[in-house]
């Protein structure tokens, strides 16, 4: 850890004393997430969901492990599995409805997280590869997701691999065969369900294995903070534990309330009925739509609908997939040196009108392609590669920033004394002027 | 140099999209596409209430044994329920006798080998066994209903949207095509009138479906005594719901965990919470990102004075 005053480990018991010097685990777990990791003590409740995502990891390796023992990967076998969990297992209900709305909920507390960092510039200088790992994580978790949606092999599952796979067969020459190769065969069939549940198995722990990486080089310049100025002394910075796990613990349990409530009591909500129809190779569901956190790009994807030098469906594939890698080069395209939007007046209203606009672009993902959603994708679409390509770059170079504070523990402290004094008198106003 | 790449391929991403949109408008304004008629015709579910509706309601058994009565002397002719078994019915408030009568009176026999000359034959149904399909298979099924196949109604309320309207609307939502007005007051194109062996239906998505309609009358099955009158729209309801318990017959159990659940997580969350303010009284009173002296709140403030004319 970089800061001089985060406290290094003293084993209190004798074993842990016997344990940390054969092995310094203790030391580790102490540093990452104990009383040895400093935390600006001014972070507001969306630095929480960092956090809730790696909950949701957990809740969804458990479940998923425990499903795996009764889930049978075949063609024909596995939609029966599925019910077989349902009726016959166990509390089997209970663990694939966790599975299959934790997936969503995964993706909700995920896409607040990434909101965050696009908002307070978490992105910026020195975080560049926590960002960047972060997107990696954000990738895996949408092939996992794809590959776990097939694997019930109901009506949306099977159309769903047949949809997403085609993208590839967008490409000229080299794509039909890419696809034929993934699939294992010209259609989504035994090969592909196979392939997809080894790698649905393998994907997680790939993404555990970055979210260590994610959260290693988040520890070298420490835990960002919405003022974005940087930590200076101790004054600044309260110890992770036990200030922030019990911060980070009640808003967990209120978070995973609502997942409970969801997962009882709407737990087919997020999902699709069609889904509840055994896969039929032979007919197409009138609407084939890909789950909710997948609309916005669905959306992208169907906006191209002009050949022009290339075809519409590659323009749509490009676009799908650039719209996502374009984040990694949001370091670079946002150069301005204030990190956090609560400073930046322009940078913030354009902000939330992407907000506003990814929100308008799932709700026409969703939507059958009739000329009205179409229409109002493609305006929509045009914006998000705007904001990000043409807007915020130059955002970041006439904009004039409002003051910062000198240091965290100013904004925050910035004399309790004169805070706590009556209103008009004269410290407060002493204080105000400095 | 990635800001000049970015900017031009930001451009060459919108400027193709601004082309498409153009298309899409002009194509909008030169041909403006035709509502369909199953646009036009076809219909939401009703409204329909339910014993087993939202977090506190749970299935009426009464009604889901009148359910499965209708279910077994309509239905059962041509669908299949292969995902429920006999011995599941216990969830119906059925004891272990009666299931075993249940299951040996079935109308349909399940498949099995002769033990002495290993030829297919047919045995009475244990209560282990799964409800047997009515029909050998598809084919059989298809050649016995115009080539229609009766689909297996396990999970078909939560197959549809709002299935449990769902499948009433379509028992009691048959209606004559050349007679039918919809909202509009529009009557149904020649080209939407049912062929031969469908019927027109405004709750299919289709409109036309091949299943004729299966309550015709009141009193084609007959309740047992203390029950509510078999009409069409009482049988209709009753098997609806027998459907939406086939669909999930664990669904009582998930909603009685889920308020144990939703209690102790309301409980733990307030300790949690109680724990944290506690943990933090002498830290949290200067933690305040927005206090009145926080730079964006001063900036604020300094605005509005300006607005009202007060110098500061």
């Amino acid at each position: 850890m970089s800061f001089s005053w985060a406290k290094t480990y003293e084993p209190k018991a004798p074993f842990m004393r016997w344990l940390d010097e054969r092995l310094p685990l203790p030391r580790l777990v102490y540093g990452a997430v104990g009383g040895g990791y400093p935390v600006p003590r001014n972070l507001n409740y969306w630095w929480n969901f960092g956090v809730l995502a790696g909950i949701f990891l957990t809740i969804q390796i458990v479940t998923g492990i425990v499903l795996a023992m009764w889930y049978f990967a075949s063609a024909d076998g596995a939609f029966n599995s599925v019910e077989h969990i349902m009726r016959d297992v166990n509390g089997g209900w209970l663990i694939r409805y966790a599975h299959m709305n934790g997936a969503s909920f995964f993706f909700i507390v995920t896409y607040i997280h990434i909101f965050r960092g696009l908002y307070y510039g978490s992105y910026k200088a020195p975080r560049e590869l926590v960002w960047m790992l972060g997107l990696v994580i954000y990738l895996l978790m949408m092939a996992t997701a794809f590959m776990g949606y097939v694997l019930p092999w109901g009506q949306m599952s099977y159309w769903g691999a047949q949809v997403i796979t085609g993208f590839f067969s967008a490409f000229p020459l080299i794509g039909e065969p890419i696809r034929v190769w993934l699939l294992g065969g010209f259609a989504p069939d035994q090969a592909a369900l196979t392939r997809f549940f080894s790698l649905h198995y393998l994907l997680p722990f790939v993404i555990a294995a970055v979210v260590i990486l994610h959260i290693w080089a988040l520890h070298i310049p420490g835990s960002g903070n919405p003022t974005g100025v940087d930590v200076k002394e101790e004054k600044d910075t309260l110890p992770f534990h036990p200030f922030y796990t019990a911060k980070d613990g009640w808003f967990a349990a209120a978070f995973i309330l609502v997942f409970a409530l969801v997962t009882y009591f709407a737990p087919n909500y997020m999902g699709h009925p069609d889904n509840y129809i055994p896969a039929n190779p032979l007919a197409t569901p009138a609407h084939i739509v890909p789950e909710w956190y997948f609309w916005p790009f669905y959306a992208i994807l169907r906006a191209f609908t002009v050949d022009f030098i290339l075809p519409a469906k590659l323009w749509g594939v490009l676009a799908m997939f650039g719209s996502i890698l374009l984040l990694f080069f949001l370091p670079w395209l946002d150069k301005s040196p204030v990190r956090s939007g609560n400073y930046r007046p322009v940078f913030k209203r354009f902000f939330w009108l992407l907000v506003i606009d990814i929100v308008i672009l799932g709700w026409c993902g969703g939507a059958p392609a009739t000329p009205l959603y179409v229409g109002i994708s493609q305006i929509a679409s045009a914006y998000y590669f705007a904001h990000f390509l043409i807007i915020l770059p130059m955002v970041s170079s006439f904009e004039r920033t409002l003051p910062l504070p000198d240091s965290i523990s100013s904004s925050v402290l910035h004399g309790e004394a004169a805070e706590a004094a009556p209103m008009g008198s004269k410290s407060r106003a002493k204080s105000a002027a400095a | 140099m990635v800001r000049f790449f970015g900017f031009l391929i930001g451009l060459g991403f919108a400027g193709v999209l601004l082309i498409s949109l153009f298309s899409t408008v002009s194509t909008y304004v030169s041909s403006p596409p035709e509502a369909t008629a199953e646009e036009e015709f076809h219909r939401h579910p009703k409204e329909v209430h339910f014993a087993s509706d939202g977090p506190f309601g749970r299935f009426d058994k009464a009604q889901l044994q009148r359910g499965f009565q209708v279910y077994k002397e309509v239905c059962a002719a041509c669908h299949s329920l292969n995902r429920v078994a006999f011995y599941h019915l216990e969830g119906l408030g059925y004891n272990e006798a009666q299931i075993k009568n249940i299951a040996s009176a079935w109308q349909t026999e399940v498949p099995s080998v002769n033990p002495e000359t290993g030829e297919p034959a047919t045995r009475k149904a244990l209560s282990s066994d799964h409800f047997p399909s009515p029909y050998a298979n598809e084919t059989a099924a298809r050649a016995a209903n115009n080539n229609a196949l009766p689909p297996d109604l396990s999970l078909m309320t939560k197959a549809r949207h709002e299935g449990g309207a769902y499948v009433y609307s379509l028992l009691t939502g048959y209606a004559d095509p050349k007679s039918y007005r919809n909202k509009e007051g529009k009557a149904l194109p020649a080209a939407n009138q049912p062929g031969q062996n469908l019927h027109f239906n405004p709750y299919f998505a289709n409109l036309n479906i091949a299943m004729p309609p299966p309550l015709a009358s009141a009193g084609q099955v007959t309740y047992a005594e203390g029950n509510p009158a078999p009409t069409v729209d009482q049988m209709a309801k009753d098997v609806s719901a027998f459907l939406l318990w086939t669909a999930e017959p664990t669904m009582d159990r998930r909603k009685d965990v889920g308020l144990a659940v939703t209690l102790f997580l309301l409980i733990g969350t307030a300790l949690a919470y109680m724990a944290y303010q506690n943990l933090w009284y002498s830290a949290k009173r200067t933690v305040r990102a927005t206090g009145p002296l926080d730079p964006v709140n001063k900036a604020k403030r300094t605005r509005a004075s300006k607005k009202a004319g007060i110098e500061s």
